[in-house]
C-alpha cells in the first residue's frame, strides 16, 4: 500500500524539488554547460574573428593542427611537469604543515594563520610581490637571500628571464601559495581520525613511524586523494602566475595549455583553435576527476 | 602471564582535579580482576595508566615486580580491547589480527598460524577478508579479542567492551570471556560501570569510587559483606535501601526500632560485628537489600506499614518503591538528609504482585538479614 504513495509522493516533491533548483540549474546551463557546449562544437570548426573564410565543419583539423603545435606541446608539457613538481611537493609540505599543528602545541592558531594567509591574497596580488622578490641584480630580495645562506657564493641570477630557473620559480611561489590551502583540509582530516586507533596501534607495538604508514596514511587516504585531485586541476591551470611575472617565456619555458589558449584566442583571433585547446584541457581535467574518483572509496567508518 | 601491582598510584590532572588517589591493588597471575564503579570515579584511569596511555602523577605500576611507570605502551606487552574496538577500518579482519604480530616483527609461518588458532577459537574464520565496516557489533567485539588474544600479551586490559551491546549479546559474549580467560588463564583486568558484569565476571571485584578504592574482595563477600554503604548501595539490583534508626539495648541483646518495629538482633550478628555493642543507644544506618523485604503474613503482630509510590512488574519479581515512616537515607550520601522527598524504600517481590500507588502493604524483616553502617557509611564490625 505504501509503495504507490511513497513514488506519488517523490514525484510530487520532484516537480517542486525542480522548481525550486530551476534558477541554479538556470544559472549552470548559461555559463557553464552551454558554453562548454559552444566551445566544444567551435573546435570542430574553422572560426577566427575577422577571417574571411566562410565557418565551416573542418573535422578534427584543429586537434591535429594543436598536437603538431612545438608551442601547445611544450605548453603541455610544462604543465605535466609542472603538476608533477608541485603537486607532490606541496602536498608533502602541506601534510608536514598540517602534522605539527595537530600537535595542539600553543600557538597553533597563529601559526595556522599565518601558513593560510597567502592563500587568501589574490593571485595578482602575489604574482606582482613575487616579480619584486625575484628582482635581478644583488638588490632583488631571493638573490640577497641566496647570497646571505651561501656565505656570498651566490650570483644573482634574473630568476623570471632564465630558461633554466624560471619554471622553478613559479613553481616555488605556487606552492608556497597553494600549500596553505591543503594544510587547511588535511588538518581537519587528522582532526577526525580516533584518538583509540593511535591507542590501539600504540599497545600493538607501532612505534611513530608505524603508527603514522598504518593509522595516518590509510585513515587520511581520502583528504590525500582530494588534495591531490585539487592541486592537480589548480596545476593544469595555470596561468596567472604566467601572465604576469613571465608571459610563457623565457623562450617557451613557462607556457601553458592555458596561456596559449588565451594567447590564441584574444592575440591572434583563433576561437576555433583555443577552443580545440580548451576541449583537451577539460579531458585532462575530467580523467583527474575520474581518477579520484576511483581511487576515493568510502571507508572512513570507525569499526 | 603477569601479576600486576598498583602502589600508592594517584593521578591529578594538571587544573589540580584529583582523579586516583594512592590506589594500591595486587592483581595474581592469571586472575580476572574486575574493576567496577559509576561514571568518572577513574576506572578507566587505572586502566590506561596500566597501558601506558597515561602518565602516573606519583606511585609505582610493577608487572612482574619489574616497574613499567616509564616504558612507553609499545614495550609493556599488554592488549587492550577498547570500548568501541578500535579496529583498524581499513584493514580486513586478518589484517586487523595481523597488525600487533607484525609490529613484534614474527614470521610469516609463525603469523599464519596465530592468526588461524584465533580465528578458529573465536569462531572467526567466516569473516576473516572482511572489513570491520561490514560486521555487526558483536562480530567486531570478537574480532577485538582475537587481536587481543593473537598478541599472547602478559595481561589483557579490557576497557567496558561489552558496553556498545545489546543486552542479550552483552550476557552471551560475558560468558563466553569468562571462558576464555579461565581457559588461557591470561591475567585480565576488566573495567565496567555494570556491577552485573562484575558479579558474574570476576575472581575478585574491585570497587572504586571518587578515585579511591572502596573494597576488593570476591563477588560474594562484596555482596555480602560490602565495606561501607556505597558499596552496599551499587552492588545489587535494585540497591540496599538504608535506614537510619537507633539501636537500643533490649533484655542483654541489641534491637532497632524501625517505625513501629522493634528487631532484636540475632546472637550470630552479634558475634560476627562486635562494633555494634559499642553503639548501644546511638542512631546508626541499617541497610535493608530489597530483595530481603516480603509481605507480612496475615495475622503477623508485628509488620511495618507503608503505602506504595510506585510498582513496577518485571514477570519474575515485582518492585515496589514505597512511603514508610523510617529515615531513609541515599547510599552514596548517607549524612545528608535529603531535602524534599526522601529516597523510597524499595522492597523486591518474588512473582506478581499486582499494587496501585496509594495501596498499603504490610512487610516483614528477618533481623538476621540486616547489614549495619555507621553514619559515616563505614561497614560497623
Amino acid at each position: 500500500m505504501s509503495a504507490p504513495n511513497a513514488r506519488r509522493r517523490l514525484n510530487d516533491q520532484t516537480a517542486v524539488g525542480l522548481l525550486l533548483a530551476g534558477p541554479a540549474m538556470l544559472g549552470l546551463f548559461l555559463f557553464i554547460l552551454a558554453p562548454f557546449l559552444v566551445a566544444l562544437a567551435l573546435a570542430f570548426t574553422n572560426l577566427r574573428l575577422g577571417s574571411p573564410l566562410p565557418l565551416e565543419f573542418v573535422g578534427v583539423k584543429q586537434f591535429e593542427r594543436i598536437f603538431t603545435d612545438p608551442d601547445f606541446l611544450r605548453a603541455l608539457s610544462n604543465n605535466l611537469l609542472f603538476a608533477s613538481t608541485v603537486v607532490p611537493l606541496q602536498t608533502a609540505l602541506a601534510l608536514g604543515l598540517a602534522l605539527l599543528l595537530n600537535r595542539g602545541l600553543r600557538g597553533t592558531v597563529v601559526f595556522r594563520t599565518l601558513f593560510f594567509m597567502p592563500v587568501v591574497f589574490p593571485m595578482s596580488l602575489v604574482a606582482v610581490v613575487w616579480v619584486l622578490i625575484y628582482a635581478p641584480g644583488p638588490e632583488g630580495m631571493m638573490n640577497g637571500f641566496l647570497d646571505l645562506v651561501t656565505l656570498g657564493a651566490w650570483e644573482p641570477r634574473d630568476f623570471l628571464r632564465d630558461p633554466m630557473l624560471a619554471m622553478p620559480a613559479l613553481m616555488l611561489l605556487s606552492i608556497w601559495q597553494g600549500a596553505g590551502f591543503q594544510m587547511v583540509i588535511l588538518l581537519a582530516g587528522l582532526q577526525q581520525i580516533p584518538e583509540e586507533l593511535y591507542e590501539a596501534a600504540a599497545l600493538d607495538g607501532a612505534g611513530r613511524w608505524s603508527q603514522f604508514r598504518h593509522v595516518t596514511l590509510p585513515q587520511l587516504r581520502n583528504s590525500l586523494v582530494f588534495v591531490v585531485l585539487v592541486t592537480s586541476i589548480l596545476a593544469f591551470r595555470l596561468f596567472d602566475q604566467v601572465q604576469i611575472m613571465t608571459r610563457g617565456g623565457p623562450d617557451g619555458a613557462t607556457t601553458t595549455v592555458i596561456y596559449e589558449a588565451v594567447q590564441a584566442v584574444f592575440t591572434r583571433q583563433q576561437v576555433a583553435r583555443a577552443s580545440a585547446m580548451t576541449v583537451v584541457f577539460f579531458l585532462l581535467v575530467l580523467a583527474l576527476t575520474w581518477l579520484q574518483r576511483r581511487l576515493a572509496r568510502q571507508e572512513r567508518e570507525i569499526g | 602471564m603477569a601479576s600486576i601491582s598498583f602502589e600508592h598510584v594517584s593521578k591529578t590532572y594538571p587544573d589540580g582535579t584529583r582523579v586516583i588517589d594512592g590506589l594500591d591493588l595486587e592483581v595474581g597471575d592469571g586472575e580476572l580482576l574486575v574493576l567496577v564503579g559509576p561514571s568518572g570515579c577513574g576506572k578507566s584511569t587505572v586502566l590506561r595508566m596500566l597501558a601506558g596511555l597515561e602518565d602516573l602523577s606519583g606511585g609505582e605500576i610493577r608487572i612482574d615486580g619489574r616497574v613499567v611507570n616509564d616504558l612507553l605502551p609499545q614495550r609493556r606487552n599488554l592488549s587492550m580491547v577498547f570500548q568501541n574496538y578500535a579496529l583498524y577500518p581499513h584493514l580486513t579482519v586478518r589484517g586487523n589480527l595481523e597488525f600487533p604480530l607484525k609490529m613484534k616483527g614474527l614470521s610469516r609461518t609463525e603469523i599464519d598460524r596465530r592468526v588461524r588458532e584465533t580465528a578458529a577459537m573465536l569462531d572467526l574464520d567466516a569473516l576473516l577478508d572482511r572489513r570491520p565496516k561490514a560486521l555487526s557489533g558483536g562480530q567486531r567485539q570478537r574480532v577485538a579479542m582475537g587481536r587481543a588474544i593473537a598478541r599472547e600479551a602478559d595481561a589483557f586490559l579490557m576497557d567496558e567492551p561489552l558496553s556498545n551491546l545489546d543486552a542479550r549479546l552483552r550476557v552471551q559474549i560475558r560468558t563466553e570471556i569468562a571462558a576464555l580467560q579461565a581457559r588461557l588463564g591470561v591475567t585480565t583486568i576488566y573495567v565496567t560501570h555494570d556491577q552485573v558484569e562484575a558479579m558474574t565476571l570476576g575472581q575478585r571485584v574491585a570497587v572504586m569510587r571518587g578515585g579511591r578504592l572502596q573494597q576488593v574482595a570476591p563477588p560474594w563477600e562484596i555482596y555480602q559483606r560490602p565495606s561501607n554503604s556505597f558499596v552496599a548501595g551499587f552492588i545489587g539490583t535494585p540497591g540496599m535501601n538504608l535506614v537510619r534508626a537507633p539501636l537500643d539495648s533490649s533484655n542483654g541483646g541489641l534491637c532497632v526500632r524501625l517505625g513501629d518495629v522493634r528487631l532484636t538482633l540475632t546472637a550470630q550478628a552479634l558475634a560476627d560485628q562486635p562494633g555494634l555493642a559499642d553503639r548501644t543507644g546511638e542512631d546508626v544506618l541499617i541497610g535493608i537489600r530489597p530483595e530481603d523485604i516480603c509481605l507480612a503474613e496475615a495475622g503477623a503482630t508485628s509488620a511495618l506499614t507503608a503505602t506504595v509510590r510506585t510498582a513496577e512488574s518485571l514477570g519474575h519479581e515485582t518492585l515496589l518503591h514505597l512511603d514508610s515512616p523510617l529515615t531513609t537515607v541515599a547510599a552514596d550520601a548517607p549524612r545528608r538528609v535529603p531535602h524534599g522527598e526522601p529516597p523510597a524504600l524499595i522492597a523486591a517481590l518474588r512473582g506478581h504482585h499486582p499494587s496501585r500507588p496509594g495501596d498499603a502493604v504490610r512487610l516483614q524483616l528477618d533481623p538476621a538479614d540486616l547489614y549495619f553502617f555507621a553514619l559515616d557509611g563505614e561497614a560497623i564490625r
